[in-house]
């Protein structure tokens, strides 16, 4: 079996950059991916549908077939409907597609797995009919599927693009609930000048903001107390707003506050992780060039840290250059020389980061929800069982397993892993950082023995 | 007969059948799976084994598993499906392959 120089996981912005930039320069590449086609989620599907729906979902998404273009012309080898559920030292990545699973090898590994929806653990958010907006969002993007009586519920420029997004389409939001302050803006002006380096992002702000007012979307900002009401299917939205209690009817709930990096894969790889209190979240440990601890892996895109798609991209092609000095196919000088511009970039890119972290900050009562919310979906845990394993004795979230099973369900803690960190250090008064995370071990997506028996594995001599 | 769906289909494709159920829909060939059965009025595409809560797709991009359904006896993810000609879809649990006594 072929030996990669590079094995790119995730065929998102920075994915697809990194993989054509990786074999610009010679590299042997295999990019795995879980979807039918690439983009990633930011540009899902988007040569299929850029004609279709363009002017609805806008320029910034159809600038995706720039990258998928490249991505093709690459002489990468592009693994599609590949599903990674393990990645061994050295590196060997063992995956499913097309029923059966497989093995390929590689000197080096980018992992670009992009970001999850933060969890936003309200009451009645495991309701049919309640999904994260990012969701809403692949609905239009991918299948032209519009919800027709939506509420959106969080903050974040996310929200706004949606509800833009459904104005144009024809098909407004019913109302936006938002969770950010006036005093959440006010803190943010002490970053306007990152903001001002950004500010191409501002007037897509002010942009999608304005297509919103025009449309009269009704905005509720400032919402407190936010509950999602219904018996088989979510019926309704109720909240506070300066006071006044609030009850709007509607079929759909799109939830979204704010995107934090999806960090399965390097966990399983011990990859050192620490908390970032500005996102609220945990970030892995890298060097400029997306470098981890672990010799060979790097990291790229918003699972390095949030900063959207252009960063992702810029960050893909950094890393990708400094693996192809790693093998040789570049020195240092030519490496130093063709970063430094997307090195520049990248920074601006990501000047609007603070500024937006405080403007749009986290709903806090979903961050440690009251105690009859679920937090772990799979298992139907709540926040009142952690606490209540907290006052037990129980210090770490891996321990929480023990208790109650939290983590140990098929999304194996992508939905709530952050927030049963959180609870357990506000009931034990530890910090995150000191609290940890779950252990992620493989595999990192359910494999069927089915699918392990028809395992085409490399020739032994390769493997060895 | 189509129950009456909250969301909205901006095109229409070419439709096969697809079995949700016992129940024939016909759905876009080659759209998403969770979302062609959203958009053609499936509300509940499964009920928890802890609770029997009903559930349907929340994140639509592989990662919360609370879209999963049963084909040929295997439960998977339908977000991370396509519609084919003639699928047989059922809510997990409930197929025809759980019954080992066969």
């Amino acid at each position: 079996m072929q030996q990669n120089d590079l094995i790119v996981i995730g065929a998102g912005p920075a994915g697809m950059a990194a993989a054509t930039e990786a074999t610009s320069h010679g590299l042997t590449v295999t990019l795995l991916d879980e979807q039918p086609r690439a983009g990633g989620q930011i540009y899902r599907d988007v040569d299929r549908v850029a004609d279709k729906r363009g002017d609805i979902l806008g320029k910034d998404f159809t600038y995706g077939r720039t990258l998928t273009g490249g991505l093709r012309a690459s002489g990468t080898t592009h693994l599609t409907g590949a599903m990674v559920w393990s990645i061994e030292d050295g590196f060997r990545v063992s995956f499913t597609k097309d029923g059966r699973a497989a093995q390929i090898t590689g000197s080096h590994i980018l992992l670009a797995t992009g970001a999850l929806e933060r969890p936003m653990p309200v009451p009645g958010w495991t309701l049919p009919g309640v999904m994260t907006a990012g969701a809403g969002q692949i609905l239009l993007k991918q299948s032209g599927v519009l919800a027709r009586r939506a509420v959106l519920v969080g903050s974040g420029p996310l929200l706004y693009l949606i509800a833009a997004q459904m104005v144009r389409a024809g098909t407004p939001p019913m109302a936006l609930v938002e969770t950010q302050t006036r005093g959440d803006m006010a803190r943010a002006m002490r970053d306007i000048g990152g903001a001002m380096r950004g500010w191409p992002y501002l007037v897509k702000g002010v942009r999608m903001l304005a297509t919103i007012i025009r449309a009269r979307v009704p905005r509720y900002v400032g919402a407190t107390d936010i509950a999602i009401e219904g018996r088989a299917q979510a019926e309704a939205v109720t909240f506070n707003v300066a006071g006044r209690a609030k009850r709007i009817a509607c079929d759909t709930v799109l939830l979204h506050h704010g995107v934090v990096p999806n960090t399965q894969a390097a966990r399983s790889l011990d990859v050192p992780h620490r908390w970032d209190d500005g996102q609220q979240c945990f970030v892995p440990e890298l060097d400029t060039w997306g470098g981890t601890g672990v010799d060979g892996l790097f990291i790229a895109g918003d699972g390095a840290g949030i900063g959207g798609a252009k960063v992702a991209e810029m960050a893909g092609r950094i890393a990708a250059i400094r693996i192809a000095e790693a093998v040789g196919r570049l020195t240092v000088q030519q490496r130093d020389a063709r970063a430094a511009p997307l090195l520049r970039s990248r920074a601006s890119d990501n000047a609007i980061r603070p500024f937006l972290d405080k403007a749009y900050p986290a709903y806090q009562p979903a961050l440690t929800p009251e105690d009859a919310t679920i937090v772990c979906r799979c298992e139907e845990v709540t926040a009142g069982d952690i606490r209540r394993y907290a006052g037990l004795g129980c210090l770490g979230p891996n321990q929480t397993k023990a208790f109650g099973r939290p983590g140990m369900g098929p999304c194996q803690g992508r939905y709530c892993g952050l927030t049963v960190t959180a609870l357990l250090a506000e009931a034990n008064a530890q910090t995150p950082e000191q609290t940890g995370y779950y252990r992620i071990r493989p595999p990192l997506k359910p494999v069927t023995l089915g699918e392990l028996a028809m395992m085409d594995t490399p020739e032994p001599d390769a493997a060895e | 007969m189509k129950p009456a769906s909250p969301f909205l289909e901006l095109e229409g494709n070419p439709k096969v059948p697809v079995t949700f159920d016992g129940d024939v829909f016909e759905l876009p060939l080659g759209a998403n799976l969770a979302a062609a059965l959203l958009a053609a009025g499936v509300q509940v595409f499964r009920h928890t084994p802890v609770s029997g809560a009903p559930r349907a797709p929340f994140c639509m991009m592989g990662a919360c598993f609370d879209c999963l359904v049963e084909i040929d006896g295997v439960v998977r993810q339908a977000c991370m499906l396509e519609v084919t000609q003639g699928l047989c879809v059922s809510r997990p649990g409930t197929g025809e392959a759980t019954d080992a006594t066969e």
